[in-house]
């Protein structure tokens, strides 16, 4: 249904404050997105910056004050009747869930099959996770970034429409991430629309189509992370020592600033550098952390 | 159709994890027997002729089961998954909250039904209990098995609102399940209690189901003793129902999902 729009999310204004003994915290201050059918789209920020609030909205798990939200077509604040048809499209993978202890993964992920019409082959999910050696074992001995594939199982047996992902990948070794980065693009490579949220740069910027760069409930930009801050059009900074001391310029042309500086040297340019700021610069910039 | 067969489902999947906690099978089936034990021992005399106090506590002792593993069990356990995040997963699928409903019905149920089976035969075999001897009181005690366990578990989903967390679950439960057990019959002859108590009882569950209990495994001659001076069976049922429809309002109308 979505797919004539091309439109899988679509937010407007999105407000939500929250009521605290210390007073009244503003988690999602105005939020505008648009999440096309078939992306990667990232929500990056600091914790506490309104991500899971937005994502949550968006799940059909929290009220909103104000604004606009529509997935796949519907409200997910006032789905009535209509809430499991529009369940039965979507797969979510929260940030904290713990699932019986004592049942195998196995029998996990072919009971959670039972709640969904579409439902992909359970072992099939199992061995897409790399857990297929694990599949007898019960889910109180997987360790954490087992347990967290497990999530990602359950996540997608229903061949959602729409992946929600609430920090996926917190607390795994570099090369679990790795695989796990594989299996995102592979579910995107099928169709599915992937909404992740996260903390890491390097993830959003391996996975992410798109970044939205949020901060105290706001959106500060949303572009292709390659575009992110104007960092294909920052200046770059060039450094070298001169007469004992540290130099520095920012430039536009960096080409022709070292050619003339190179004609006031003899020779090798002390301490020569040229530097573009990283993702992360631009990133702490955009957050006030630089 | 798909809520209930989602239902049957979870049924048969939460019976699986009751069995393999080998606590709570240990806790759950042997308890009852403990404690018909420790007052089948202690109280050797005889409340009529032929009449032990063990023959009448096991009523209270059944009718207590269904309390503790229904509503007891269920007040406490549905706070601690929501303390857990199990009940948001579940929120997040298609599944329908009538369908875990009627999963904790089917796991107590079975639950209770082994337990009655383990302390009937225990009683029979250690105590001298007399076990009902005609089918129609067996039919009855079925009934009432099946009717509490519903009943006490709407009532335990119902309640699973009120403790704010998994941790104070325990405390603010357990106190209201004793003192109802206290002043419905089940460590105390009944109809030894004051009047004003056994009018406070009356408005629970727990009594009926205790005074229902008594039906099935005392001699015919013991109603005259009851508040109405029959078993009044047609007014347990009516009164469980009436419980059963009210936990069932309130459990859909306050279950929580998770703790926000």
């Amino acid at each position: 249904m979505q797919s004539s729009s091309g439109i899988a999310i679509e937010v407007r204004g999105l407000r939500k404050s929250y009521t605290t003994k210390s007073g009244t915290k503003q988690a999602v201050d105005g939020i505008d997105l648009e999440i096309k059918s078939g992306e990667i789209f990232a929500i990056l920020g600091p914790n506490g910056a309104g991500k899971t609030t937005t994502v949550e909205i968006l799940e059909g798990y929290r009220d909103r004050d104000s604004g606009e939200v529509s997935v796949l077509g519907a409200d997910p604040g006032r789905l009535g009747r209509t809430d499991r048809e529009w369940r039965n499209r979507i797969g979510i993978v929260l940030q904290s869930a713990a699932d019986a202890p004592d049942l195998t993964v196995a029998e996990t992920v072919h009971h959670f099959a039972n709640y969904y019409t579409k439902a992909k082959d359970p072992d099939h999910i199992i061995d897409l996770v790399g857990l297929s050696e694990k599949a007898k074992a019960k889910v109180a001995t997987l360790s954490g970034g087992q347990r967290r594939r497990l999530d990602v199982a359950l996540g997608i047996i229903g061949s959602p429409e729409i992946l929600f992902l609430d920090e996926p990948t917190t607390g795994f070794d570099p090369e679990a991430r790795r695989a796990f980065w594989e299996l995102i693009r592979a579910l995107r490579d099928e169709g599915t629309t992937i909404l992740l949220t996260t903390h890491y740069l390097d993830e959003a910027e391996a996975l992410a189509d798109r970044v939205a760069v949020i901060n105290k409930g706001l959106v500060l930009e949303i572009a292709t992370p390659d575009l992110l801050g104007g960092r294909a059009t920052a200046p770059a900074r060039v450094t070298w020592s001169e007469g004992g001391q540290a130099r520095s310029e920012l430039t536009q042309s960096p080409t022709d600033f070292v050619k003339t500086l190179a004609s006031r040297f003899d020779g090798e340019i002390p301490d020569l550098a040229i530097t573009r700021p990283s993702l992360e610069d631009i990133y702490l910039g955009m957050i006030g952390e630089l | 159709m798909r809520t209930i067969k989602l239902g049957l489902l979870r049924g048969g999947l939460e019976i699986k994890e009751f069995l393999r906690q080998r606590e709570s099978v240990v806790f759950t089936l042997a308890f009852p027997v403990i404690l018909l034990f420790i007052f089948g021992s202690v109280f050797k005399n005889k409340i009529a002729p032929g009449v032990t106090f063990s023959q009448y506590f096991v009523a209270g002792m059944v009718a207590s089961g269904l309390v503790n593993t229904g509503f007891q069990q269920l007040a406490i356990s549905i706070p601690m998954s929501r303390d857990l995040g199990t009940l948001k997963r579940l929120r997040g699928t298609p599944l329908s909250p009538i369908s875990y409903f009627i999963g904790k019905a089917i796991v107590v149920t079975a639950a209770m039904l082994f337990q009655v089976t383990l302390l009937l035969g225990f009683g029979a075999l250690s105590f001298g209990l007399h076990l009902p001897t005609s089918a129609a009181l067996w039919l009855r005690f079925i009934w009432l098995i099946v009717l509490g366990s519903a009943c006490s578990t709407v009532l335990g989903i119902a309640f699973s609102s009120v403790p704010k967390s998994g941790r104070g679950a325990s405390a603010t439960v357990s106190p209201v399940v004793i003192i109802l057990q206290f002043i419905s019959g089940v460590f105390f002859v009944f109809s030894d209690l004051p009047k004003w108590m056994q009018d406070i009882a009356a408005i629970f569950p727990l009594k009926w189901l205790t005074q229902g209990m008594r039906s099935v495994f005392l001699p015919d001659s013991f109603a005259i003793k009851e508040p109405g001076h029959s078993w009044e069976i047609g007014k347990i049922a009516s009164i469980l129902v009436i419980w059963l429809i009210i936990g069932t309002v309130l459990s859909v109308r306050s279950f929580k999902w998770s703790k926000e």
